[in-house]
């Protein structure tokens, strides 16, 4: 190719240029933005939605049970089925790796079923099912021993599976130089893998402990004593008897004084983590 | 002659139905240094990994120390105690601290206590010059700063072979001098070592013998002035020349996708 002295000659665009396109586009996101908040706060009957859920004498009368009974019992639920969800999915994790043919079908049927089904299923299943099917038989803790595994059931299905993803994640020199070193293969995976697998699937495992809390209301269909009422029933319950909503706003607050600071505290965690690995 | 250190008896290596070792036989001598080379492909690296049961051979044996590892009732996690093996990429425990890396296995494997295992770790560490580094991470390490805790990391078991796997090809030019410089120590210590290698310097003066390997089996076998200062067969010398003198090799036939375009 030769070099030329005149320059090319850029053909026009006909219409609009690319800036300027990029700026209308802008502006109507914003209208359309302000115009909904606009209708939204102009069309929302404001003065019955305050009589509706922000009493201040019915919120105050919750106080404290909602917080010592109530938010206690939702994070006790939680934190226990968390628990019988993080062995149990250890567990069906590495009968998922493993060797042998049986355990893997086994970990693979359990998976596929508990993640099918409504959680509530579940909870229903353990409430009525099980004490049909073996009568005398007494889950140990009463009802905090059915939340607990019947929570658990529902989330050992899917941390096996955030669990089997995170020791696959991890490179296969490690488990090359932990063997070139004498581990075994048990040892190996305790020490060396399972640690590295638990960096990299943090983030999900908190979503699923976010997602168990919220979970944690179908305990009511267990049917609860008075004392062993968490958010959401206790929110509703006082709701309908002072016919009045305000006690479900408030439980919904308190869920998310929950698992807003947990956000934080993960993101936090990642970056640590990041910071180590990186 | 007592028995050797490292021997290899008719290895046969295959992947499906890709054969990459062809009947390897190999005997490596207490405290001799030998260094494995040939161009890529050739089973060198695959051989190496063969000789602690990384891979299992398909047909053959391999004893180290008089153990028969290819034997399925051997206990290979305590024949792997006496086999240090450094990766190409390292593989430090990114978890862990370099004081930790050099501890757990300790601790986990060898059963020592906190207390000696934290004094091999620190001697160990001084051997290859990493002392200050103790307590860092291994991901704000240099590359050849890594393969040199990576050694020290290995030294820690009491090792009697070292093996080494292609140790400097992941480090940036101006960093391999450090490594080679503590494999040389290593060397002359009288540490019985089986290198991968591409450096021939390395190979030149510090190896008892090099081995040239190519399509799954031993071409040559001898001292460095021979293989690679006077080499007897035609496929070492080809690979030698490309390697010393890349710039200076030609097309080929079958080497490339390009042949027909570069001309």
């Amino acid at each position: 190719m030769t070099d030329t002295a005149t320059p090319e000659v850029q053909p026009k665009k006909k219409g609009l240029t690319r800036r300027q396109k990029r700026s209308v586009s802008r502006g109507v996101q914003y209208a359309v933005f302000v115009a909904a908040v606009i209708v939204f706060a102009v069309s929302a009957d404001w003065d019955r939605l305050q009589n509706q859920f922000a009493q201040a004498d019915i919120a105050e009368r919750m106080f404290p049970d909602v917080i010592t009974l109530a938010l206690k019992n939702t994070v006790l639920y939680t934190v226990t089925g968390f628990a019988v969800g993080l062995a149990l999915g250890m567990v069906i994790a590495l009968m998922r790796l493993s060797s042998v043919g049986p355990y893997r079908w086994l970990a693979g049927i359990y998976i596929e079923i508990f993640r099918g089904l409504p959680a509530l299923l579940i909870f229903i299943f353990i409430g009525v099912a099980v004490p049909l099917a073996f009568p005398g038989t007494e889950i140990i803790g009463g009802t905090y021993g059915k939340v607990a595994l019947a929570l658990g059931l529902v989330a050992a299905a899917y941390m096996a599976e955030t669990i089997r993803a995170g020791i696959q994640a991890v490179p296969k020199g490690q488990m090359e130089a932990a063997r070139s070193l004498g581990f075994s293969p048990a040892r190996a995976m305790i020490s060396i893998i399972i640690p590295q697998a638990f960096r990299i699937i943090l983030p999900p495992l908190t979503n699923e402990l976010v997602l168990l809390f919220k979970d944690s209301s179908l305990v009511l269909f267990l049917g609860v004593t008075l004392e062993e009422r968490e958010l959401s029933k206790y929110g509703r319950d006082l709701a309908s008897q002072t016919a009045n909503s305000t006690p479900i706003l408030v439980a919904g607050l308190c869920y998310l004084l929950v698992t807003i600071p947990l956000g934080f505290v993960v993101r936090r965690m990642e970056a640590k983590a990041q910071e180590a690995v990186k | 002659m007592s028995r050797p250190e490292i021997e290899v008896r008719a290895l046969h290596k295959s992947f499906g139905a890709n054969e990459v070792l062809r009947g390897i036989d190999l005997e490596i001598g207490r405290g001799e240094v030998v260094c494995v080379i040939g161009p890529s492909g050739s089973g060198k690296s695959t051989l190496l990994r063969c000789v602690n049961l990384l891979e299992e051979p398909t047909k053959g044996q391999v004893f180290v120390g008089g153990t028969e590892l290819t034997d399925p009732d051997v206990d290979i996690d305590a024949v792997r105690r006496r086999i240090g093996m450094v990766f190409q990429q390292f593989n430090l425990f990114p978890h862990l601290t370099v004081t930790e890396n050099l501890t757990l296995p300790q601790r986990r494997v060898l059963r020592r206590d906190k207390a000696a295992a934290a004094k091999v770790a620190a001697e160990n560490l001084a051997r290859v010059g990493l002392s200050e580094k103790a307590a860092a991470y291994p991901s704000s390490l240099s590359g050849g700063q890594q393969q040199r805790v990576a050694i020290a990391r290995a030294l820690a078991m009491g090792p009697e072979v070292m093996l080494f796997d292609e140790p400097t090809s992941a480090l940036d030019p101006e960093l391999v001098g450090d490594v080679l410089a503590v494999m040389r120590m290593l060397a002359d210590e009288g540490m019985t070592m089986m290198v991968v290698t591409h450096e021939m310097t390395f190979a030149r003066e510090v190896a008892d013998r090099v081995v040239f390997m190519d399509g799954g089996v031993i071409v040559e076998d001898g001292v460095p002035e021979q293989v690679i200062g006077n080499p007897r067969h035609d496929r070492t010398r080809h690979f030698l020349s490309r390697l010393l003198d890349p710039a200076m090799a030609e097309v080929e036939e079958g080497t490339s996708d390009q042949v027909g375009k570069a001309d």
